[in-house]
């Protein structure tokens, strides 16, 4: 039987883990490879890198981080984060990426995600919705995409977008919620349902994890496939151990081989 | 020991490398393992194996577009019997034919199609990605030591094809997905897994230390 899957992520910015509260207020959490290990050793079922470096020039440090990490972990790799072009994504497949998250190129031009899975796969080809909740009280809900961490509103309904990139070649959504990303108030879980709900490909949670609860609700009230987290294992508050065996508990199928 | 995987433009090359690697170390194996699409280092070659990211159709373009690379393959598999191991698409690329996006001739080595996965549950999701285990059809070398079962260790999987073998006896082990899935294929010296070995930890180093071992 598949597993839920639990999955660690790294903001990495110039080579070096980072989390923000709401994407602002960044502070320093690491060596992304060592951190990696640690996660490997800890029985992560994936990890995600997500580069938020602002410079493309800077790209040559993340491909090394890439690199090192698929030399010690012999576990899946998503890397996102600047993801522009088909040579962006070959060249983190060469370094040792598994998947590659692609967020504001897609906005850009939906087709991109056509012509990435046709060459690579639809298996390795992530698409990273960051929605927000536009609706108000006493509508029904309705979430929009956003891109720049948040800032910028791009008028597409999330839903609709996301049916529509998974039938372009999307493999997998990555799904943040941008009201609640560093809140640790738990998913969105209405937001993750309608996602997962209205695509056939499978969803990761993300964004408000605070409480290993949040980590079942985002399976079985959400509807996801997996669920990411950053800060709360990043920091110690909770080992994947921990995380896995209270899903385990809950009746979730997971993968525990110590 | 030699081994070369194939570089023909797809894939995780570098972590099957350094799977490769590690787990040689790991098993006290003395293997130097190359990235190559040098039809003469192949040819060398006490191991192949064919990696494979992507899709069907790009693959067997990739490999085709290699001057000479079919015909040290067929000359060195097929009429050497060099044990060739094929992962994921590259263990797809075994069969017949390839039916994603259209349909694209295989190596033909291990008759069956490659066909979209059609889960017996309409809920479930395609690709079928993540770790699941693997249940034996048939007792293999590559399998020694290895739990599997319900009970057993997880493979990992990322795909929405899979190779619907023709011939059961080429059926080594399936995994589960609304019903049956192929995971690994095996005939003569030829043999091919669905999941990555390379990405799955514990059963994955085990598997390809077996491999190395492996004397069809």
């Amino acid at each position: 039987m598949l597993k839920a899957r639990v999955i660690p992520c790294l903001d990495v910015k110039d080579g070096r883990v980072v989390k923000g509260v709401q994407f602002v207020n960044l502070v320093d959490a690491g060596d992304p490879v060592e951190a990696a290990i640690a996660y490997d050793a800890a029985g992560a079922d994936e990890l995600c890198f997500l580069d938020i470096t602002a410079s493309h020039e800077d790209r040559g440090i993340l491909l090394d981080v890439v690199r090192r990490t698929a030399e010690a972990c012999f576990m899946p790799l998503t890397v996102g984060g600047g993801v522009r072009t088909v040579e962006d994504i070959r060249a983190l497949l060469l370094a040792g990426a598994d998947k590659v998250s692609i967020m504001t190129a897609a906005v850009q031009d939906r087709d991109f995600v056509r012509r990435a899975a046709e060459k690579f796969g639809t298996q390795c080809i992530v698409v990273a919705v960051d929605a927000k909740k536009v609706s108000v009280e006493g509508e029904p809900d309705r979430w929009e995409v956003f891109t720049h961490g948040g800032r910028r509103a791009t008028g597409i309904d999330a839903c609709a977008y996301a049916r529509d990139v998974a039938v372009l070649g999307a493999g997998e959504i990555l799904l943040t919620s941008m009201d609640r990303d560093g809140t640790k108030i738990g998913y969105d879980i209405a937001l993750t349902r309608a996602i997962a709900d209205s695509v056939s490909v499978p969803v990761i949670a993300s964004g408000g994890v605070g409480t290993l609860e949040h980590l079942v609700a985002g399976i079985k009230e959400g509807h996801a496939s997996a669920v990411l987290a950053a800060s709360i294992f990043h920091f110690g508050e909770f080992t994947i151990g921990e995380a896995k065996a209270k899903m385990r508990d809950a009746g979730l199928p997971m993968r525990i081989e110590t | 020991m030699k081994v070369a995987i194939i570089d023909y433009g797809s894939g995780n090359l570098h972590s099957a490398q350094k799977a490769f690697e590690r787990s040689a170390n790991e098993s006290g194996l003395t293997a130097s393992i190359s990235l190559t699409s040098d039809p003469d280092l192949i040819r060398k070659a006490d191991r192949i194996v064919l990696p494979g990211v992507g899709a069907f159709a790009d693959c067997q373009a990739g490999l085709t577009k290699i001057v000479g690379l079919i015909e040290v393959l067929n000359e060195s598999v097929i009429q050497k019997g060099t044990p060739f191991l094929g992962i994921c698409v590259g263990m797809q690329l075994l069969a017949s034919r390839g039916l994603e996006h259209f349909t694209t001739a295989g190596l033909d080595w291990i008759k069956g199609d490659v066909q979209r996965i059609e889960p017996n549950d309409p809920a479930l999701k395609i690709p079928h990605m993540g770790w699941n285990t693997l249940d034996i059809r048939h007792d293999h070398a590559l399998l020694a030591d290895i739990p599997t079962g319900v009970n057993g260790l997880h493979a990992y999987f990322v795909h929405s094809y899979h190779f619907s073998v023709k011939n059961p006896d080429s059926l080594v082990a399936e995994t589960s997905y609304g019903g049956p899935i192929t995971a690994i294929v095996a005939q003569d010296n030829i043999a091919g897994s669905q999941f990555h070995p390379e990405k799955s930890q514990r059963l994955g180093l085990a598997f390809i230390a077996n491999f190395l071992r492996w004397k069809p």
